[in-house]
């Protein structure tokens, strides 16, 4: 392992091999990853894959659609095959208040020039046959939704990054950040030391812990979320159907096996994520009252990961004030596969000095001080 | 066993694929099922897993025991979402 570098990425998530990448692209190569365990065995490796551009929050929106774009660059541009399809994203409307505030939302992303639209409920069982659209008042449906394998994304950024000189250490936790009158100076891990003026800690829900490392307090409260699978029945619908009002989003992947999840509004903060009956129960009830043909598809398996959530559930990215040199890159609320193409070339941009081609100001840790913060209600 | 030989029969994995990610550096079972989807399918690796455990330790030579087969998750055998609907509300872990 290196003794110093120029920077030292903390996480081997998609996060983390993805800026690694964009620096190294860019030129900026005296880079190390520092992974604890192995490539995306955090949030990244756990998580669902889906991609979706409908949100309430121009941010969100903005950032999502810039990914989307890129996730179709990708595979040129990685040399790998990472499964991205565009199979489109339901979410189905129940009430009136949901209605009111679809309608602001698909105006904001039609505005952002967003291929959305309301269909009604024939349409949706159009799109997604043996929907139960009982009590569905209508639909939002953006086609160029999907998703991607995240496993597969993660290492197509990793090894491209190597190739052009990144240095990329597995099983190597980070227990110490040292800083010297204000500045970021060098990382400790179980392997020694590297000294380094610059850290980027894309750690998922364990950011919290290194932060306060060097006395900084991220408000980010890391969550259990549960998602299952079933076995692989013959393909017969391609979109993700997402309910805020059931807290659910379910899809089925072009191998067959449909994979679902819900977000347990009674889930307390912290590090466990192991599985739980309730979720096993409670998921197979909410999926067959939306879609009760599947009762006698069988579950193959069931896991957790974590949510690293924020007040306004979106990311925290670049600098914070008090430390010169540590760059934030975490917070993504459960969000962070689909938004990590364009925050990660965005990351990139800002520390190698380039003007940022969209603003993230209103993404910096500080916006938390001035109590203005709004939160995107699109969340699962 | 020949480059053709099926070691994970749910996702069709050859062992001529479980030694090609080996030496892409892939030298556990949790890698491996994510790279490949070994242990993904129906069987949940219970027949697989021990047999990608052996070909790692042969492969990387290490004794068997060192080489952790991948976390089982439940439930222990694929069941029905309608059992599961109507199964008793308890925490396990
Ligand atoms: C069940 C579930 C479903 C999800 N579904 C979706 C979805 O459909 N779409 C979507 O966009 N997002 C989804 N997400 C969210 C998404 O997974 C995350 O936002 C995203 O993967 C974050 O990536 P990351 O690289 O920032 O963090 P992570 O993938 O968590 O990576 C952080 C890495 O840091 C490492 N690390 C931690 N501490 C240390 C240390 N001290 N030293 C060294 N390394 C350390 C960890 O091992 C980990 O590999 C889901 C999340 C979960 C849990």
């Amino acid at each position: 392992m290196k003794r110093r570098a120029d920077a030292v990425i903390i996480g081997g998530g998609v996060s983390g091999c993805g800026l690694a990448y964009c620096l190294a692209k860019r030129g900026f190569k005296d880079v190390v990853v520092l992974e604890r365990e192995y490539l995306a065995s955090g949030a990244t490796g756990r998580c669902g894959g889906g991609i979706r551009q409908q949100w309430s929050t121009e941010e969100n929106t903005k950032l999502a659609m810039e990914s989307v774009r890129l996730f179709g660059q990708l595979d040129e541009e990685l040399e790998y095959e990472t499964e991205f399809e565009q199979g489109g994203y339901l979410i189905l409307a129940y009430t009136d208040q949901e209605v009111e505030q679809y309608k602001k939302n698909v105006a904001m992303q039609q505005k952002l020039g967003l291929d959305v639209r309301f269909i009604d409920p024939k349409e949706a069982r159009e799109i997604a046959p043996h929907l139960n659209t009982e009590g569905v008042l209508c639909a939002t449906y953006c086609p160029s939704d999907g998703s991607a394998n995240p496993f597969y994304v993660t290492q197509a950024y990793a090894e491209a990054a190597k190739c052009l000189g990144v240095q990329i250490e597995l099983y190597t936790p980070v227990t110490n950040i040292e800083k010297r009158g204000g500045r970021i100076a060098s990382v400790v891990t179980s392997r020694g030391k590297i000294e380094t003026p610059l850290i980027v800690n894309a750690a998922g829900g364990d950011s919290v812990s290194l932060a306060k490392m060097v006395g900084v307090e991220l408000p980010i409260v890391p969550t259990r979320h549960e998602i299952m699978v079933t076995e692989q029945v013959e393909p017969f619908f391609t979109t993700m159907v997402i309910s805020f009002k059931h807290g659910v989003y379910f899809r089925q992947e072009k191998r067959g096996g449909i994979l679902m999840g819900y977000g347990d509004p009674d889930e307390r903060p912290g590090f466990d994520i192991t599985s739980s009956m309730k979720f096993l129960r409670t998921m197979s009830r909410k999926i067959l009252n939306l879609m009760p043909a599947l009762h006698r598809v069988k579950v193959v398996r069931q896991w957790g990961g974590l949510y690293d959530t924020t007040p306004d559930a979106l990311p925290i990215l670049g600098p914070v004030d008090g430390v010169e040199g540590f760059i934030q890159i975490n917070g993504f609320s459960g969000h962070g596969f689909m938004l990590a193409p364009k925050v990660v070339d965005l990351l990139a941009q800002l520390i190698t000095g380039e003007e940022l081609d969209l603003p993230i100001d209103r993404l910096h840790m500080d916006r938390f001080l001035t109590g203005e913060i709004s939160r995107d209600l699109s969340v699962v | 066993m020949t480059e053709d030989t099926i070691i994970c029969r749910c996702e069709d994995v050859t062992y001529g694929q479980v030694v090609e990610a080996i030496e892409q550096g892939f030298t556990t079972t949790e890698e491996m099922k994510r790279m490949l989807r070994c242990g993904m399918g129906a069987c949940q690796g219970r027949t697989c897993g021990r047999l990608i455990a052996q070909i790692i330790a042969a492969k990387t030579g290490t004794s068997l025991s060192q080489v952790p087969l991948p976390t089982s998750r439940p439930p222990a055998a694929p069941t029905e979402l309608a059992i599961l609907a109507g199964t008793p509300h308890e925490e396990t872990s």
